[in-house]
C-alpha cells in the first residue's frame, strides 16, 4: 500500500475506474470499450474501463472473453446495484483513486468523464452526479421518467434536504472515501435514488455537473413500462427504510 | 363435554403426533433439517401430543381465555404460528440473499484475479 502511495505521490497519476455493468448488451459493449479505449484524456489519468457482466443470457460474455476485455463475471444475476457495488470492491481492493460508474447501453458518453471526475480531484465533493436536468441539453428521457425524477428529488430533499435534479442518473463518480462506503453497502436493485440518502447520511459531499446523454444506443432498458409502479414503491420503501436504519441505528449495515 | 373426543381418536391423534415426532427426529438426525429450524416443528410436535393426550385441554384453556367455540382456538393459534414462521423464513432468506450476494461478488473478483495472474506469468 505504502508502495503504491509513494508511486503515486511521484507520478501524480489519477487512476480512474469506470465501471460499466452491463446485462445482456452484446449489441453495445464493444462500442462502449472503444469509445472509452480511444477517448482521449488528461496525462494524469489512468482510465481502466471494467466491464461487470451480471449473468448475461446472450453473447455479452463471449463478446468480452474473445475480445480481450477487462471484465468481471458474476455467477448469478444480481441486478444492476449488485453488479456495480462488484465494480466498487474491485475498484476499492486494487487501488484506484477514483471509481466512475457508467451505463452499458452508450447512453453515457466518455467524452464527459472528466468534467465528472475534476470536481472529485479539486476536493470540491466526494460523490458527482451527471445530471441531464442542468443545461438541459441532449437526450431527456420520457415524460414518465421525469415525473418519477421530480419525485424523487422531492423525496430526497425532504429527507436528508438535498437537491439532486438527475437523482436516476447512473452516470456518477466517486473518491476513495465513499468507495469504502458503498463496498458496505450499497442497494440491489434500481440504486440509484437510494443511494443519495446513503451518501449524504455518510457525511459525503455530493456536486451534479451538467452532461448531455443520448438515447441508449440498442437493446432495452432496465425500468420498462410495466415495472414503473413497482421502481417507485420500491425505491421509495428503500430510501425510507435506509434512512431510519442510518439515522437511527447508527452505521449498521445488515440485510 | 366430557367425551367430546371417542378413546379411538385419541389413539389414532396420539399415534399420529408420535410418528410426526419420529419424522421430525430422524431428519434432525440425517442432518436433512437444522437444528435452528427443528424448534418450532419439536414445538408443535410437543402440542399436538398434549392435546391428545390431556383430552379436555382445549376446552379449559379456551374457557379461561372466554373463547365459546373451542375449536376457534386451533384456529387462531394455528394461523398466529404460520404467520411467525412465515416471517421467520422471511428473514433467513433476506439473510441468505445478502449472503449469496457477498459470496457471487467475491467469486467474480477471484476469477478475475486467477485471469489476470495467469496472464502476467
Amino acid at each position: 500500500m505504502r508502495r503504491v502511495e509513494m508511486e503515486r505521490e511521484m507520478n501524480k497519476i489519477v487512476k480512474v475506474a469506470v465501471i460499466i455493468p452491463c446485462y445482456n448488451e452484446q449489441d453495445n459493449v464493444l462500442a462502449m470499450f472503444s469509445e472509452i479505449k480511444n477517448s482521449k484524456y488528461d496525462n494524469a489519468y489512468f482510465v481502466e474501463p471494467i466491464f461487470i457482466n451480471d449473468c448475461s443470457t446472450d453473447n455479452t460474455k463471449q463478446i468480452l472473453v474473445s475480445n480481450n476485455i477487462h471484465h468481471l463475471s458474476l455467477p448469478v444475476n444480481l441486478g444492476i446495484g449488485g453488479a456495480v457495488q462488484t465494480g466498487f470492491k474491485y475498484a476499492l481492493r486494487n487501488g484506484f483513486d477514483v471509481a466512475i460508474q457508467m451505463d452499458g447501453d452508450g447512453q453515457h458518453p466518455p467524452c464527459e468523464l472528466e468534467k465528472i471526475i475534476s470536481p472529485l480531484l479539486n476536493n470540491q465533493a466526494d460523490v458527482v452526479i451527471g445530471s441531464r436536468y442542468i443545461s438541459n441539453e441532449g437526450f431527456q428521457s420520457s415524460w414518465l421518467r421525469r415525473v418519477g425524477i421530480n419525485y424523487f428529488k422531492w423525496l430526497n430533499k425532504k429527507l436528508v434536504g438535498v437537491s439532486i435534479t438527475d437523482s436516476t442518473s447512473g452516470y456518477r463518480a466517486i473518491n476513495h472515501k465513499a468507495l469504502q462506503v458503498v463496498s458496505e453497502y450499497y442497494p440491489d436493485e434500481y440504486p440509484e435514488p437510494e443511494a443519495i440518502v446513503l451518501f449524504v447520511l455518510n457525511n459525503l459531499k455530493i456536486q451534479e455537473v451538467p452532461v448531455i446523454m443520448r438515447e441508449r444506443q440498442g437493446g432495452k432498458s432496465s425500468i420498462r413500462a410495466y415495472k414503473t409502479v413497482y421502481y417507485m414503491f420500491k425505491v421509495t420503501l428503500g430510501t425510507i427504510f435506509l434512512y431510519i436504519r442510518l439515522k437511527f441505528n447508527g452505521k449498521r449495515h445488515t440485510i | 363435554m366430557e367425551n367430546v373426543i371417542p378413546y379411538r381418536l385419541q389413539i389414532i391423534a396420539i399415534i399420529l403426533a408420535v410418528i410426526f415426532m419420529f419424522f421430525i427426529f430422524r431428519l434432525i438426525f440425517k442432518g436433512k433439517l437444522r437444528e435452528e429450524y427443528s424448534f418450532i416443528w419439536i414445538t408443535c410436535t410437543a402440542f399436538l401430543l398434549l392435546f391428545s393426550i390431556w383430552r379436555n385441554g382445549l376446552d379449559v384453556i379456551a374457557k379461561l381465555l372466554g373463547i365459546y367455540y373451542a375449536p376457534s382456538l386451533i384456529f387462531i393459534g394455528a394461523l398466529f404460528a404460520i404467520i411467525i414462521f412465515l416471517v421467520h423464513l422471511s428473514v433467513v432468506n433476506s439473510k441468505q440473499h445478502k449472503q449469496i450476494k457477498d459470496l457471487s461478488q467475491e467469486m467474480a473478483l477471484l476469477k478475475e484475479k486467477l485471469e489476470s495472474d495467469k496472464k502476467k506469468e
